[in-house]
């Protein structure tokens, strides 16, 4: 069952992406950075602002839970071993930060995705381990509870 | 500074060649263009060379041992499928700047089959499917999906871009495929990410394609200039910090950025444009690259499809070498196969596909991650 952010089973998990954080205590979320010069944020950690360049004064913060589907695709053709169909969304988060992953628990069927429709993110343990057995924790989006 | 001029310009036809060699591919392309401008490699100057998949692996200085081991410079690009493009300019830049007055370009590119993208790899596990999709076809539908979010655009209307191109290949022998595709073909076939389907992704094939150009002093003195091609534009962009171009390519900004450049530097608008060879890697890609450059408002890309003004006969022609789609997109000759499209509709020696009357052509080229290449040429009266 997918879990609200909150209620995440993390122990002994890695983040699938180093931008997920796994707190000792509390609860995973995605790690943005926001540019003090220019306010604009981003997805992970950054040293440099990509917008205008400054190279202090970048501050990470913890990325909203909750936002926006943007645009998607329904992908039918992948590579070998990827369960098809999945549904690839680019989310925009509120309060800034853009994502991309896999929209879950909705049909993959373009009546019933809506651009623009709000969304959670939530976190997991990936069906997937590692060469030396690692499990890990990922971010899917689901429609909004 | 001169004007530079195209001299001598082929491609092979594009197939599937895996018996043969990129640098074998090249020099048949080279010679190709060599012989169009009745000239030989000892004419040569310098080669600017474009290919992606080896781009470590010298091919300028194995297609020269090819075709004459002249000692001359060579310069090796690679810029994902703006390759070919970018040694094209490459080219232009050394005679503009006065340091050559007449070199060679050859983009050239052998491909496997199958997905394109999806990269990943390294530690942890791999992403694709769990993360949403980095698949070319992927990146590329929700590029049409952002059209379809702000403009209304359709799945009909991004296929019959598809039906489109298929058609003007049927026109164009040195085309990978010569085979109609009805809409419902295009529509009812295998869906590889929507809404692309398979018959709107284009084509992964194996080509070269090479050009000869010079200073308009040379081109006068070697009695070239009644069949030759006057670059009026050469424009290069990478892509500027947008709100989501680290997520999502954004393949837009830096069309139009190009594109502007391009008319100013042209001295010309898109109202003067004759017909458009443009990156249509992807069905959608080509209705969000009629706003992009200009072809029309971005809001009626839909329609401008619907109605046939992009097609062959049409108001502003686009793709009508078969595009991508159906000519099919060896990475890096891709840019100089545009440029010889046009170039061939300049002269006047396109036969069944010809534009009548072309005076004007543009080139556009993406290179996702991003670069835009566009050129603008011109016929020589």
């Amino acid at each position: 069952m997918p879990l609200n952010a909150e209620d995440s089973e993390t122990a002994g998990l890695l983040p699938v992406v180093p931008f997920l954080k796994i707190p000792d205590e509390g609860s995973p979320y995605l790690e943005g950075s926001r540019c003090t010069q220019c306010d604009t944020t981003f997805l992970g950690e950054r040293s440099v602002c990509a917008k205008c360049g400054s190279r202090e004064g970048l501050e990470p913060l913890a990325l909203a839970n909750h936002g926006e589907l943007y645009v998607y695709s329904i992908v039918y053709r992948s590579f070998p071993g990827i369960e098809v169909p999945y549904v690839s969304a680019i989310v925009d988060l509120e309060g800034g930060g853009t994502v991309k992953g896999n929209l879950i628990n909705i049909d993959p069927d373009p009546e019933k995705i809506k651009m623009g429709m709000p969304v959670d993110v939530i976190y997991e343990k990936a069906p997937r381990k590692d060469a030396e057995g690692n499990e890990y924790l990922t971010y899917y989006f689901q429609p909004k509870s | 500074m001169s004007d530079v001029y195209v001299i001598g310009i082929d491609m092979i036809k594009f197939g599937r060649f895996p018996e043969t060699s990129v640098p074998k591919l090249g020099a048949t392309a080279a010679h190709l263009a060599l012989d169009d401008a009745g000239l030989t490699i000892n004419d040569i100057q310098a080669l600017y060379s474009g290919n992606l998949g080896q781009a470590g692996a010298m091919v300028g200085q194995r297609i020269l041992a090819e075709i004459g081991q002249t000692g001359i410079p060579v310069v090796n690009c690679a810029n994902a499928c703006a390759t070919g493009a970018t040694a094209f300019r490459e080219g232009w830049m050394s005679i503009k700047a006065g340091v050559y007055d007449m070199v060679l370009c050859v983009g050239t590119e052998q491909m496997g089959k199958g997905l394109l993208g999806g990269g990943g790899g390294g530690k942890g596990i791999p992403t694709e499917g769990l993360l949403g999709s980095s698949t070319m076809p992927a990146i590329f539908a929700e590029a049409g999906m952002e059209h379809q979010r702000k403009y209304g655009t359709t799945f009909e209307q991004f296929a019959k871009v598809s039906v489109k191109n298929h058609h003007h290949s049927t026109l164009n022998p040195k085309a990978m495929y010569q085979i109609e595709t009805p809409l419902e073909t295009v529509m009812g076939a295998e869906m590889i990410s929507y809404p692309n389907t398979k018959l709107m992704c284009s084509v992964n094939v194996d080509g070269a394609a090479a050009v000869v150009i010079c200073s308009e002093e040379k081109a006068r003195q070697l009695g070239k200039m009644d069949r030759a091609v006057r670059v009026k534009a050469s424009v290069l962009t990478s892509d500027p910090y947008q709100e989501r171009n680290l997520q999502m390519p954004d393949v837009n900004t830096c069309t139009q950025r190009a594109a502007k450049a391009a008319y100013e530097m042209a001295g010309v608008g898109p109202e003067d444009i004759d017909l458009v060879e443009l990156h249509d890697c992807f069905a959608t890609a080509e209705i969000l690259h009629y706003g992009n450059l200009g072809l029309g408002k971005p809001e009626d890309a839909g329609r401008m499809v619907d109605e046939g003004e992009t097609a062959l006969g049409g108001r502003i022609p686009v793709n009508v070498s078969g595009g991508l789609l159906s000519k099919g997109h060896p990475l890096g000759a891709t840019g100089i196969a545009n440029i010889y499209e046009v170039s061939t509709h300049l002269r006047g020696e396109a036969g069944e596909r010809q534009v009548e009357g072309a005076r004007f052509g543009m080139t556009h080229v993406i290179g996702l991650g991003s670069a835009c290449a566009i050129h603008v040429l011109e016929k020589v009266d």
